[in-house]
């Protein structure tokens, strides 16, 4: 079933390795000998640690992916971007107001877009990158939060972007003030902590905990299902 | 790699029996049941695969082969230089491991005004905690209670949970969503801000809150941006290879290692939390593993040489669907919440075969022996089943998947794999410790000033953990490791760092004639896809 085990050519920093087809590029360094340190974090496409810039031999074209969910193939040449030393803006998210002025306090860069689209072509996760940048020039947190919430923090906009805007950190930021004052809090949630804290719930949590192991189970068989 | 002929051939059956199977329910199976597929499928019960340990307080506990080989190692500090009398860091408290429990024992710590250090092996949120897809559990619905929910840990954990941490996690978990949501976490909700919350395996009441199938990657990456927001001091790349004791015997610090310049680095510490996580990458039984690359087991292995008790070390979690197909994603996780919005097991013949939302354990087992009665799925890495993902937009509509799986569909598609028209092939993939170091409701061990929280701790889950326990577990205990281990901090005169825990424990692997064959902690797995048999 797998056709492609056959050996191809790939170039890790410069140098030539013969690998499996079917590996992935981080498989591929590790099969070359490579024990990784940094670039390599979930393995799965969740962390943003892998982040690679290739090109195929004989193309021009400079492309990207996540080593972990990228395969190889014959003629890339390949090097993983493993820290990118983007600018986080530190807050207090307590205090800040969500306004399109304290944003801009934080990140100014944001208004010198170019719209050149760099960032939406390099994302590994095929978001569109340069649109939410564009909904938090105008401070429209919901669309920005909604648009960005996939990230996965690889750095690869911020690597590509002529004006320097660190895209991943300036989404993140949006979304934490629209989670905590823009987006109405879950009304049931306080109500339920007063009641823990009241010890409405104290009685039964202990009857369960004195129950004979025979008892629990037979209340947990019983137990009814939403 | 799309589906080959040969699957698109077999995937055939189940598109023909998928019509007759939409909203049709499957019955669950009895206790007996149950009982019975467990003890005879489950991994945890081939004794073979398990072994009794010959050193430590814990001796003659059963492990699994591959956790016992790292408790019976060397220590990689036995020859080196330390200048103990002049530590590099001295801190109040002292968090190793940068995930989801550490972050949030952290934060604790720092907001109770005490000096924090944390130090983690990879990035900090490079963990278990960013990869979380599924959701996380708190009863915070008017038809559910926290009574109710302890009642689905301890039925989940074969009833063998220690029933004062399964009362913390519950009474705790409503303050921990609305933490999350006062620091920004965007759960999903309706319009009125309520959270939306779903069914997971084993629950009787719909409390799985969501970010999408984001839920670990936004409490991580949120948690991350808190610590560097109010400038918590951490060091990346730099785990640590042991702990420091005093002369009583109790946790001190810990030396640390730079992965990249391989010097070390001591460390004072009033007191000590441990959150390394779990330790998947020792593929117990030649699992694969839906864990991240730093997952070995490191904080087990020191604190066990520093004398903590363990519990429940030897329960492993097979979460049921790993990944099958295509091999790059081997082991990878299918979150459980495609099968909590009704995707279903089947087999090759086209038929389902176990109800979908069985507890892991018992699922899992269900599967392995699905495959070994001959029913499986064959491929060139072994067997599978499919999962049935187009079942969900059967009934949930189009564009379910698209809006509450996107992680999902997108790590299928990347191989053209189309999860919303082709079905998923999976099978049991190494998840999750169950068990690990023994604590109290603080999440003390039974090492003084020595605090477990997260994954590396063990008892609240018992045997098997539920889908939305853990996530929920790592910031309960985090934060009461955090609290309990600042204020302890503040009564604690330091004393005389040692490594002789070490060296005795290496004295005693001597004497059984143990030492000199492996060392540990692990740090990072090799991997070398046959590179080496040519
Ligand atoms: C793919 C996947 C999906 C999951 N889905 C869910 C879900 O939907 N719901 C749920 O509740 N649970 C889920 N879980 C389980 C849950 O995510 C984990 O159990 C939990 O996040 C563990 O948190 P932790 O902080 O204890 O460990 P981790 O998040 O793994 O963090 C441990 C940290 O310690 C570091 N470390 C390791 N060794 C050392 C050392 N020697 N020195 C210093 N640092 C070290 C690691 O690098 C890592 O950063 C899932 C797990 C996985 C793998
Ligand atoms: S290693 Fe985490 S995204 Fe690739």
């Amino acid at each position: 079933m797998s056709k492609d085990t056959k050996k191809i050519e790939i170039f890790i920093m410069g140098k030539q390795y013969l690998v499996p087809g079917e590996l992935t590029i981080l498989e591929a360094m590790e099969y070359a000998g490579y024990q990784l340190k940094r670039g390599c974090g979930c393995r799965a496409g969740f962390c943003g640690a892998c982040a690679t810039v290739y090109r195929i031999a004989g193309s021009y074209q400079l492309q990207v992916g996540l080593a972990c969910q990228t395969k190889v193939e014959p003629g890339m040449y390949l090097a993983q971007i493993p820290f990118f030393p983007g600018r986080k803006a530190v807050f207090d998210l307590e205090k800040i107001k969500p306004t399109l002025a304290e944003f801009a306090v934080l990140y100014p860069e944001i208004f010198r877009c170019l719209g050149c689209g760099s960032c939406t072509k390099v994302c590994p996760q095929d978001l569109d990158v340069m649109q939410y940048i564009a909904h938090l020039q105008r401070g429209e947190w919901k669309e920005a939060a909604d648009l960005s919430f996939d990230c996965v923090m690889c750095g690869l906009c911020a690597s590509r972007c002529p004006v320097n805007i660190v895209q991943y950190n300036a989404g993140l930021a949006a979304r934490r003030i629209y989670g905590r004052h823009v987006a109405p809090p879950d009304p049931l949630l306080a109500e339920r902590v007063r009641e823990i804290e009241a010890g409405n719930y104290d009685r039964d949590m202990e009857e369960l905990m004195k129950a004979s192991p025979e008892r629990l189970a037979e209340l947990y068989n019983q137990r009814d299902i939403e | 790699m799309p589906y080959p002929p040969e699957l698109r051939e077999l995937m055939k059956k189940v598109e023909e029996t998928r019509p007759s199977r939409v909203n049709v329910h499957y019955p669950r199976m009895t206790p007996e049941e149950r009982a019975q597929v467990l003890k005879e499928y489950h991994p945890d019960f081939m004794e073979e695969a398990f072994r009794p340990l010959q050193v430590g307080v814990d001796r003659g506990v059963r492990l699994p082969l591959e956790m016992a080989d790292i408790f019976e190692a060397d220590s990689r500090l036995l020859s080196a230089e330390l200048d103990l009398e002049h530590p590099e860091f001295d801190v109040d408290v002292l968090v190793i491991g940068g995930g989801g429990a550490g972050a949030a024992a952290a934060l604790e710590a720092f907001s109770l005004g005490r000096k924090v250090l944390l130090a983690t092996k990879l990035r900090l949120g490079d963990a278990n905690t960013m990869m979380a897809q599924g959701g996380i559990q708190a009863a915070d619905k008017p038809q559910d209670s926290p009574a109710i929910h302890y009642l689905d840990v301890m039925g989940g954990g074969r009833f063998e949970n220690r029933p004062e941490l399964v009362r913390a996690l519950v009474r705790d978990a409503p303050g921990v969503i609305a933490w999350l949501e006062r620091m920004g976490a965007m759960f999903d909700k309706d319009e009125e801000g309520r959270m939306i919350t779903i069914h997971g395996g084993g629950t009787s009441r719909k409390r799985m809150h969501t970010a999408r199938d984001y839920t670990g990657a936004e409490i991580m990456r949120t948690l991350r941006d808190e610590i560097l927001n109010r400038g918590v001091e951490y060091i990346e790349f730099c785990p640590a290879l042991e702990l420091l004791l005093d002369e009583k015997g109790r946790a001190a610090g810990a030396v640390l290692f730079n992965l990249e310049t391989e010097s070390c680095h001591v460390v004072r510490a009033r007191t000590v939390i441990l959150a390394t996580g779990g330790s998947g990458r020792l593929h117990y039984q030649g699992f694969p593993t839906s864990n991240h690359y730093g997952a070995t087991g490191d904080g087990l292995v020191i604190a066990y040489r520093a004398g903590a008790r363990t519990a429940f070390a030897d329960s492993i979690q097979y979460h049921p669907t790993g990944g099958a197909y295509p091999p790059q994603l081997l082991g990878l996780l299918v979150t459980e919440k495609v099968r909590s919005l009704g995707a279903t097991p089947i087999n090759v013949r086209g038929e389902q075969f176990v109800y979908h939302l069985e507890t892991r354990d018992v699922e899992a087992s269900a599967i392995i022996r699905e495959c070994r009665r001959g029913l499986g799925v064959p491929l060139p890495t072994g067997t599978a089943v499919w999962l049935d993902s187009p079942l969900i937009e059967l009934t949930h509509g189009q564009g379910t998947i698209e809006r509450q799986l996107p992680a999902m569909l997108r790590q299928f598609a990347r191989f053209g794999i189309d999860i919303r028209k082709e079905p998923m092939l999976i099978y049991p993939t190494l998840h999750y410790q169950n068990g690990g170091l023994a604590i109290d409701e603080n999440g003390a061990t039974t090492v003084e000033n020595l605090y477990a929280a997260g994954e590396v701790a063990g008892g609240i889950h018992g045997r098997n953990r539920l889908m939305g326990n853990s996530l929920l577990d790592i910031l309960v205990f985090g934060r009461r490791a955090g609290r309990h281990a600042a204020e302890k901090s503040a009564e604690i005169r330091p004393g005389r760092l040692s490594l002789e825990h070490v060296y005795r424990y290496q004295e005693e692997l001597e004497a059984r004639g143990l030492a000199g064959q492996r060392v540990s902690p692990v740090l990072l797995p090799r991997y070398t896809h046959g590179a080496g048999d040519k």
